[in-house]
């Protein structure tokens, strides 16, 4: 059994249903990222693991015991809010300590316990303040060491950071990271920001529609998006997605690719072979760059010529858009280079990250080895 | 800390069902109070009550005779005058001055209160001081007259045809100032750049207010209007005080008709008659609003 | 308020300016000179009044209608003054703004942070509640405080004070709670706070402003009723009902000044928390927590 259990958990408020049947199974220790767009149903998922909302069907356990009636005060876990929900007219050290004293841990305990936390996450200068003297990165610490100081099974984290400005938000999440490798605590975190997901979780779980579209580590989420809806999600700019005619070929499959306004090119999947038909050809930008950014020695690249339409630098890279089967597609390539507006360049394809989904149900198709 | 797993605990539920039993108290006596009460005088007013509640139908007999009652006809048509003419003028007073005082105006701060304090009196207060401000004979024309304006004629309170309006004087005076808070509070609100924007367009302030700014008060418009329209169906002590109604019936609304009809004249039939017809008024105003306001806030 | 909302960027010629701080100044005469006159000729003799100017300030300066209105004006039969009635609105108004202010607290807190299915309907009907004429609801109240036993008595003027208040007060601390994020009351709930202890110890602390709007509006509507004083009063009459009698009474001669000096009399306590606190309600009133 596993640490935090989610078992068929549904949730329906009168005849809606807005979350369905999710399954999901988290290790202690594990980091979860619950990532989706807003009214995905995410926010209403880790409520339910709270306690905060009832659960429809199914159950909800920690450590062997389900929670389903239980009390959030007795669940043993501790939530961070996207609005830090810090009392107002108490000091930052009543806040931290609040619900200790509701457990009524004895106040020597409770002086230890803060004294602890806010070492931790060096806030005590501002321990005798209230929330509303505290700048946005502070009120966050405080909010987070009112979940530490409990030392929960599970830390629930409800887009802890999307109040704060961008870089606070960078310095927050390598914190957030950091103290879990230091706690090794369970932690379920809930954002609509795809980076955070990569960035913090041991595993992610994709949700769109009261569905968990996939759950997997960052990696195979990345790498291996089973649907269309997580290739596009994932990543920023997100994935390109071309319709393509795929034919049986020589050597495995091929199908055209119309190269700006006029010329086509043939792509071979040298080996590989993939029913005939209708497919949605899936391009992360980083995939298509220059031929120096790309490693050609491993000859899986294809090299085009076409046309720039935008150029936009961004610094570490530069954002080249270009038309492919007549469609605007974003490429990356690197900080420095010289491409001008108008002109053609070359663009190498790397030809092992190519993606396939079935237009129709917009599952993932894997290839298969010719002969294999 | 306690894990105690399980069923939903005693204390759980009682947590989850706390709220409702709190609420129910008020929602009880909202049930009793205002709704069941409203139910009785719908009840009697279908009844021959006279002096005392009695419970025999008469079906609409109340409503035909109190429509065919002269006194009842002085009553509404003095309503529709007086409402009409207080809602327009509270209304058109209080943007005015709304608009003057959101000039960054030195001294605010001591105006604003001015225009407002006479919302904090009691209508019998308002009613005792203007009773007598009016009066030709101490009040103000007998000022203007020792003032050495001789010819100076003002003696709408004894004069039947034009009692009504001063009563409109009385209540427009203790209103507007609260009127002007609430458009002051909606011209706040008004985002500046919108304005700035306007005043690049080449807007004149006049057009700016007129083409711009008003149109975006409409709430304010709306929930004034709402809070002025119930508050004169209701008016019942500012004519008591003022004018108690006379001379003679010239200054009676539906308020002081039911009151007179229920307790002094022994026809509580038709008086709750009266009371029903001045809730439906309301309900007519005010439920349309506050459906609109409840929706949206949810 | 120019800490709360923006000034107004429109600009405005000097010409223009000085006209409108003459209109506003003329306004301010206008809502000013009632007043005026009250105050002014509470203090003066009769005599004065009959035969004089009622702008014009005393020759001679009197308290004599004051102490008459406080303590010896004949009032219906008899010759108390308005003092005690003056009792009788404390002891209605007081326990009256108490107990509906409470309850709308805790009314405003359940529907904005204990939501529940029907929420809403129960809100709107107890909304409805505010607005409709008391006449509606005379007849079964007269009725149902005989069988109660508290007609004519105070304890029945408070109970239909708070009943008919409680609309209001719940309106006022639901809006002002709606702006409080309900994640409060969640990390309260898994601190391990419950239901009256979130209320104690983290909504009650930071609804003093709040309060201040719902206090002054239940004090100045229970205050200045007439209606329900004048209905079920009894022989406990509030004081709106007293000074109804003194300036209506139609026997001897008409003392204005005894008049004007128990008029204001029965308008200081609500004049007094305005000014006091008056600041406080505009503010609640532009926050928009008067809207309805």
């Amino acid at each position: 059994m596993s640490f935090l259990n989610i078992k068929n958990a549904t949730k329906a408020y009168g005849d809606v249903e807005v979350l369905h049947k999710i399954d999901i199974a988290v290790e202690e220790g594990e980091f979860l990222v619950l990532v989706g767009p807003s009214g995905c149903g995410k926010s209403t998922l880790l409520n339910m693991i709270a306690g905060l909302e009832e659960i429809s069907s199914g159950e909800i356990s920690i450590k062997g015991k389900t929670m389903n009636g239980v009390h959030p005060s007795k669940r043993n876990i501790a939530m961070v809010f996207q609005s830090y929900a810090l009392y107002p007219n108490m000091t930052v050290a009543k806040n931290i300590t609040f619900g200790l004293e509701m457990h009524n841990v004895p106040k020597s305990e409770c002086a230890s316990a803060l004294a602890d936390v806010a070492k931790l996450l060096q806030i005590e200068p501002l321990l005798d303040r209230r929330p509303g003297q505290l700048s946005g990165g502070q009120r966050q610490r405080v909010a987070m060491g009112r979940a530490l100081v409990r030392n929960p099974d599970v830390f629930l984290f409800d887009e802890p950071l999307s109040n704060l400005d961008a870089k606070l938000r960078v310095d927050m999440r390598t914190e957030i990271k950091r103290l879990h490798e230091k706690l090794k605590t369970t932690m379920v975190y809930v954002t609509h920001d795809q980076i955070e997901a990569m960035t913090l979780s041991t595993r992610i779980a994709v949700m769109f529609q009261g569905y968990v579209q996939q759950l997997g580590t960052p990696k195979q989420i990345y790498d291996t998006p089973s649907n269309l809806y997580v290739a596009t999600f994932m990543g920023s700019p997100s994935m390109n997605l071309l319709p393509v005619d795929v034919v049986d070929g020589t050597d495995g499959s091929q199908f055209e690719l119309k190269v700006g306004e006029q010329s086509t090119k043939t792509v071979e999947l040298k080996g590989q072979r993939l029913p005939a038909g209708r497919y949605t050809l899936g391009l992360r930008p980083e995939h298509i760059t220059d031929p120096e950014s790309a490693d050609l020695e491993s000859c899986e690249y294809l090299t085009i010529e076409s046309v720039v339409e935008v150029v936009e630098p961004a610094g570490a890279d530069t954002f080249v858009t270009t038309k492919l089967q007549g469609i605007s597609v974003n490429t990356r390539m690197r900080g420095d280079i010289e491409v001008v507006t108008g002109e053609v360049t070359e663009f190498s394809i790397d030809l092992r990250r190519l993606h396939f989904f079935d237009p129709k149900t917009e599952l993932r198709v894997e290839l298969e080895k010719v002969g294999g | 800390m306690a894990n105690n797993a399980g069923q939903d605990d005693f204390q759980t539920k009682l947590q989850n069902w706390l709220p409702k039993i709190v609420l129910s108290p008020s929602i009880a006596a909202m049930v009793v109070f205002v709704y069941g009460f409203i139910a009785f005088t719908v009840y009697i007013s279908f009844s021959d009550s006279k002096m005392l509640p009695s419970y025999d139908w008469i079906g609409l007999a109340n409503y035909t005779k109190l429509w065919k009652l002269s006194h009842w006809w002085v009553s509404i048509t003095n309503l529709a005058v007086f409402a009409t003419l207080y809602i327009g003028i509270c209304t058109v007073l209080g943007l005015s001055l709304a608009i003057l005082l959101d000039q960054k105006i030195r001294g605010e701060g001591m105006l604003r209160p001015i225009y407002l304090y006479p919302m904090a009196l009691s209508f019998i207060v308002t009613g005792t001081a203007w009773k007598w401000i009016l009066d030709p004979g101490i009040g103000l024309e007998n000022t203007m007259h020792q003032w050495g304006w001789e010819s100076f004629h003002f003696d709408w309170i004894k004069d039947r045809n034009m009692a009504i309006y001063t009563v409109v004087i009385a209540a427009v005076w203790q209103t507007s100032g609260f009127v002007m808070a609430m458009f002051l509070a909606g011209l706040r609100g008004v985002d500046n750049e919108i304005l700035k924007a306007a005043q690049i367009d080449g807007a004149s302030n006049w057009r700016l207010y007129r083409r711009i700014v008003i149109p975006m008060l409409r709430p304010a418009f709306l929930s004034a209007f709402v809070i002025l329209a119930h508050l004169s169906v209701k008016s019942y002590d500012l004519i008591i005080a003022l004018t108690g109604g006379g001379p003679g019936r010239a200054t009676e609304v539906p308020a002081t008709f039911m009151y007179s009809y229920t307790f002094t004249r022994n026809s509580m039939g038709i008086g709750a008659a009266s009371a029903v017809i001045m809730l439906m008024t309301i309900a007519a105003i005010i439920t349309p609003y506050l459906y609109a306001e409840l929706k949206e806030k949810k | 308020m120019s800490n709360v909302t923006q000034d107004t960027a429109v600009r405005t010629s000097t010409f223009t300016r000085i006209f409108i701080y003459g209109l506003l100044i003329l306004f301010a005469a206008y809502y000013l000179m009632p007043l005026f006159v009250m105050i002014v000729n509470s203090l003066k003799p009769l005599s004065e009044i009959t035969s004089g100017n009622m702008m014009a300030l005393p020759e001679v300066w009197t308290l004599e209608p004051w102490r008459q209105a406080w303590s010896k004006a004949q009032i219906g039969i008899e010759p108390t003054g308005l003092k005690p009635y003056f009792v009788n609105s404390l002891l209605i108004v007081i326990p009256a703004v108490f107990i509906s202010t409470i309850i709308g607290a805790i009314n405003g807190y359940v529907l904005t942070k204990w939501r529940f299915r029907g929420d809403t309907l129960i809100f709107g009907a107890l909304l409805f509640s505010c607005f409709i004429p008391f006449q509606i609801v005379l007849i079964p109240m007269a009725i149902v405080l005989g069988k109660l036993g508290i007609a004519g008595s105070i304890p029945g003027l408070v109970l239909v004070h708070v009943v008919y208040g409680i609309g209001f007060t719940t309106l006022y601390y639901r809006n002002y709670y709606a702006v409080f994020p309900t994640e409060l009351v969640r990390a309260a709930q898994i601190d391990g706070a419950g239901f009256f202890r979130i209320f104690w110890r983290i909504m009650l602390p930071i609804s003093g402003p709040i309060t201040v709007v719902s206090v002054i509006w239940q004090f100045t509507n229970v205050w200045n009723d007439f209606l329900f004083g004048a209905s079920f009063a009894g022989q406990e009459q509030p004081m709106t009902v007293a000074l109804n009698n003194l300036v209506q009474s139609s026997t001897g001669v008409k003392e204005y000044n005894v008049h004007f000096a128990g008029a204001i009399l029965a308008a200081l306590p609500t004049l007094l928390v305005y000014i006091v606190a008056g600041r406080y309600f505009v503010r609640g009133l532009m926050a928009g927590s008067v809207k309805g």
